[in-house]
């Protein structure tokens, strides 16, 4: 995906940004399909923003440069950049009317007939009844409309945005990652999307940048980052994974063989992003709804080939769809199983042994050098 | 019959009773002056009732030169407003949006005048003039009333920039407004309340402004001035038509502004 | 919370071209200008003024006569301490007539909120010098006021502690008091109120839901947080009335005289200018080192 042929990518190349001495992005190489819905996802603080700010040209990166399509746009200001942002918190003008505000950057580029395109974007907002309003008489989810009309009447190359939807409410805010993705649909205008939200990234874009530290961890189809992260940071920032401590045992054709608290787990050798040498030391990462649970009484149903790990239950959660059970076992304490509530066993409270069983090529394999819990959502992040 | 229940309902709305209790007391002086302007009093002073009369009112300008101080106020103030109000955004600017060197002492320079007994500056602005040989007249007065009228705009609109959002700015500059462009169509119209509330001070405190006017006016008479010579000499009733005249058209403005603010609002709801 | 975290520091430090950089000293330039020409070096001319001596006749010169300076404080020191006296009791009375008013507008007052404002703000527009010669009339001699007080025994009491002489209130301290607590009233409600009205009304329902009384929750959360209004309030009317002299003039007599008074007339009657100009800087050094300790022990230091 990052073929760069088109005309109308973005293209980030070596660039970077330091206030002082504190490096906010790390030279980065970026390319923005043209006409993709691109995220970029990270936690606070991970450079996302700025690196949407240089794009934009509202920040001056320290290095690099800033193509669009062939145009080298790095020295430009925001106001001659083909590019429009819908900012974060919106930043309507409030003593401008919706019309007005959606007119705005067609006016400054002196275009006197604004009417019938303004009339356009508020039919594809679902504004229309709205135009005299000011921006204190509209709801968050009206304002966000507004900003993203008032950017994309302009038909930017780019359309950047800044955690659009961190202002809204849950159920707006998938309401709104609908809307959004329509309209993106709809006009074929590059999307660059800032998001501190995995779920959102994952539901809108088509290729998702995982940011950490000033640096990119991860670049690819939501799909594919979930289901084979290559960093502990990507396996714990997207949904929950169980990380393993393990030693590689030996190789058996594609796969791998490891050891982990006695037992012996498999997985694809193409799904290990860690060097492999026999006595080497890896992380194994499964997620939790892979992962079957079977009553130790029960082992021997479990048909061969699967991997297994034996435990006990310390504590389980009614969630409605699923059961979330926490289980200690010799490979590794808190591992998370997710059980659908289809057929369920009473015997599984907590206390009870349980052999854990999955698929080994829903298995995969991260470098035990980096940080376990990298990535993890702490408690004063949630808020 | 017992005293209990009065002594607890005053305890209750003790507040109330003592707000307005200080209200009466900051009104009964403008209630005074309403009064006496209908006044005809035997003698110089207008200080104790005679009787009932509409004279003042039918020759607001019967006395010699009141009117034309009157005139000669509003002049100084309405062009102390404009100096104060340009030069005083033009810093609240720089101390918002900009960094540069030197910044405490340039905020000490703004804070000082507004924590100085007027008298004080008065005083040696007195001292500079005359040192200078400059003549002492409408020009002085000016010069003054900028001076001290500054402070009080750069507060007023600094207050209202820092409360901005920058992104607006940022959104301007997105949407293909340049610098001058942007603060035309954005930052202006976004600070103006703090800018306008900012000019109204400047004009109510120029206006109003005796003690440093006495230091600096020379022979010149501004309405204060004038005010203040004829408690010596003698008071017209017209003092208090003009004092009450005054009175009136604040309170019709500045309601007029409340209601034209609320209606809006309500319209908003709507 | 995410935003806050990433938008960089302030305005973004570039490496600018220098006709950018040069903006903000553009933009401060004339006014800060004038600020020195007509604030500062006026100050230095009075500096120099204060240690000359000379006539008018055959002019001053600068002979470092800071006698002036000792002369001009033992001769003068009662009005020094009686402007003292009067201001502070004048910001006291503001203080305690001000905050009813203040929280009345803030928390009680509902529809009537923006009427009540109007009126603390529309005597401002009436000039203070007509609305100080009504207090001559509303306190003349055998009055209504007068006669009430009178009536009263008030006057007994204040005539005890000296306030007041005989059946006279006019030319009096009380007057006197009476007049800059009027004139600086509304320099007190409005800070208080901008202070009063940031509080969040809920911040009394927590109060009261963990037990405090009204009182308690006066004392101990409204009052600490409109602090902030208290030492402007406080300020804005101590300062200016320490310095005024209008009030004693037209309603005190020669014994009320404050140091306004007296500089005022060393300068355009008495054409002392030596004297005049240490005065003011004596007025002006005991002011700022009061307001500075205040500053200092309100702990609020950004009022600027």
């Amino acid at each position: 995906m990052t073929d760069s042929t088109a005309g109308g990518d973005v293209r980030l190349t070596g660039i970077s940004k330091t206030y002082g001495s504190f490096t906010a992005v790390h030279p980065l190489e970026l390319t923005v399909p043209q006409g993709s819905f691109f995220a970029l996802l990270g936690a606070s603080g991970c450079g996302k923003t700025t690196t949407l700010r240089m794009i934009a040209g509202l920040e001056e990166p320290t290095t690099g440069t800033v193509f669009l399509g062939d145009k080298d746009v790095t020295d430009l200001p925001p106001y001659k950049r083909p590019v429009n942002t819908v900012f974060q918190s919106y930043a309507l003008f409030p003593h401008l009317n919706v019309t007005e505000n959606i007119a705005f950057g067609l006016r400054r580029r002196g275009i006197k007939s604004v009417q019938k395109q303004v009339d356009d974007m508020l039919e594809l907002v679902q504004l229309g009844d709205f135009a005299q309003r000011k921006p204190h008489q509209l709801s968050g989810g009206q304002q966000q409309r507004v900003a993203v009309a008032r950017a994309l009447i302009n038909h930017p190359q780019v359309l950047l945005l800044d955690e659009p939807l961190g202002a809204l409410d849950l159920k707006l805010r998938r309401q709104m990652q609908l809307e959004l993705k329509r309209i993106q649909t709809e006009v074929g205008i590059t999307f660059v999307h800032v998001t501190h939200d995995q779920e959102e990234a994952m539901t809108m874009a088509d290729t998702v940048a995982v940011m950490s530290g000033g640096r990119v961890e991860q670049l690819g189809a939501p799909a594919e980052l979930y289901e084979n992260p290559k960093t502990t940071f990507v396996a714990n920032f997207l949904g929950t994974s169980n990380l393993i401590e393990a030693e590689v045992a030996e190789r058996s054709g594609e796969d791998l063989v490891v050891t982990a608290g006695g037992a012996k787990l498999r997985l694809p050798g193409g799904r290990c992003s860690a060097p492999t040498a026999s006595g080497g030391k890896l992380l194994v990462g499964v997620r939790p709804e892979k992962i079957s649970l079977a009553h130790r009484d029960d082992e021997g149903a479990i048909a061969d080939g699967r991997n297994r790990v034996t435990g006990r239950i310390v504590d389980s959660s009614f969630i409605g769809v699923s059961t979330q059970y926490l289980v200690d076992s010799p490979a590794g304490s808190g591992l998370s199983v997710y059980e659908q509530n289809i057929e369920r066993d009473t015997r599984l409270v907590p206390g009870a042994e349980v052999v854990l069983h999955w698929n080994p090529a829903h298995t995969f394999g991260l470098d035990a050098a980096q940080a376990k819990d990298a990535g993890v959502e702490k408690v004063e992040d949630a808020a | 019959m017992s005293l209990m229940p009065i002594l607890k309902w005053l305890r209750r709305n003790f507040v109330v009773i003592a707000g307005l209790a200080t209200l009466a007391y900051l009104i009964l002086p403008n209630v005074v002056v309403m009064v006496f302007s209908f006044n005809k009093p035997n003698g110089r002073f207008n200080y104790s009732w005679t009787r009932f009369s509409t004279d003042a009112w039918k020759d607001p300008c019967g006395v010699a030169d009141m009117c034309g101080s009157l005139s000669l106020s509003l002049q100084i103030a309405f062009w102390a407003t404009i100096g104060a109000t340009v030069l005083g955004t033009m810093i609240a600017f720089a101390l918002v949006r900009y960094r540069f060197r030197a910044r405490g002492a340039i905020n000490s320079l703004i804070f000082l005048p507004m924590a100085m007994p007027e008298v004080v500056m008065a005083a040696s602005l007195l001292t500079l003039f005359l040192n200078m040989g400059a003549q002492l007249g409408f020009w002085t007065i000016l010069i003054a009333h900028i001076m001290f009228c500054l402070s009080f705009v750069v507060t007023a609109v600094k207050a209202r920039v820092m409360s901005m959002d920058p992104r607006l700015e940022e959104a301007a500059r997105d949407l293909y407004a340049g610098p001058v462009q942007t603060f035309l169509r954005v930052t202006l119209p976004i600070a103006s309340p703090g800018i306008a509330a900012g000019a109204l001070l400047a004009f109510a405190l120029s206006f109003d402004d005796f003690i440093i006017t006495n230091f600096n006016a020379g022979s010149t008479v501004t309405f204060p001035m004038f005010v203040w010579g004829s408690a010596q000499r003698g008071t017209p009733v017209q003092i208090n038509v003009i004092g009450t005249a005054m009175f009136i058209v604040a309170v019709v403005v500045v309601t007029a502004g409340q209601f034209i603010a609320n209606r809006r609002k309500n319209s908003a709801k709507a | 919370m995410t935003a806050l975290a990433e938008a960089p520091a302030a305005p973004t430090v570039r490496k600018a071209s220098t006709r950018k950089r040069l903006v903000p000293y553009w933009l401060l330039l004339p006014g800060i200008l004038w600020l020195i020409v007509f604030f500062a070096l006026p100050m230095v001319y009075q500096a120099s003024t204060s240690v000359q001596t000379g006539s008018l006749e055959k002019g001053f010169q600068v002979t470092w006569h800071f006698q002036t300076y000792w002369d001009a404080f033992k001769e003068y020191y009662p009005q020094f301490i009686r402007s003292l006296l009067y201001a502070g009791t004048a910001t006291l009375l503001c203080l305690l007539l001000g905050y009813p008013l203040a929280y009345l507008i803030a928390f009680k007052a509902g529809r009537w909120r923006n009427i009540v404002l109007i009126l603390v703000i529309a005597p401002f527009f009436t000039s203070f010098l007509i609305r100080t010669l009504a207090w001559k009339t509303i306190l003349a001699d055998g009055g209504p006021v007068v006669h009430a007080l009178a009536t009263l025994h008030i006057l007994d009491v204040t005539n005890w502690l000296g306030w007041t002489e005989g059946s006279r209130v006019l030319a009096t301290p009380m007057a006197v008091v009476c007049g800059l607590t009027y004139n600086f009233l509304p320099f007190m409600i409005l800070p208080l109120y901008t202070s009063l009205e940031r509080i969040d009304s809920r911040l009394h329902e927590a109060a009261g839901d963990l037990y405090a009384t009204p009182a308690t929750t006066f004392r101990k959360v409204t009052f600490p947080l409109s602090m902030p209004g208290v030492v402007s309030g406080t300020l804005l009317t101590f300062i200016p009335a320490s310095g005024d002299y209008v009030n004693a003039e037209l309603l005190g007599s020669t014994d009320q005289k404050m140091v306004g008074n007296v500089i005022q007339s060393q300068f355009l009657r008495v054409l002392d200018y030596p004297t005049a100009a240490a005065l003011s800087f004596i007025l002006m050094a005991i002011v700022l080192i009061m307001v500075t300790v205040y500053i200092r022990r309100a702990g609020t230091e950004d009022l600027v």
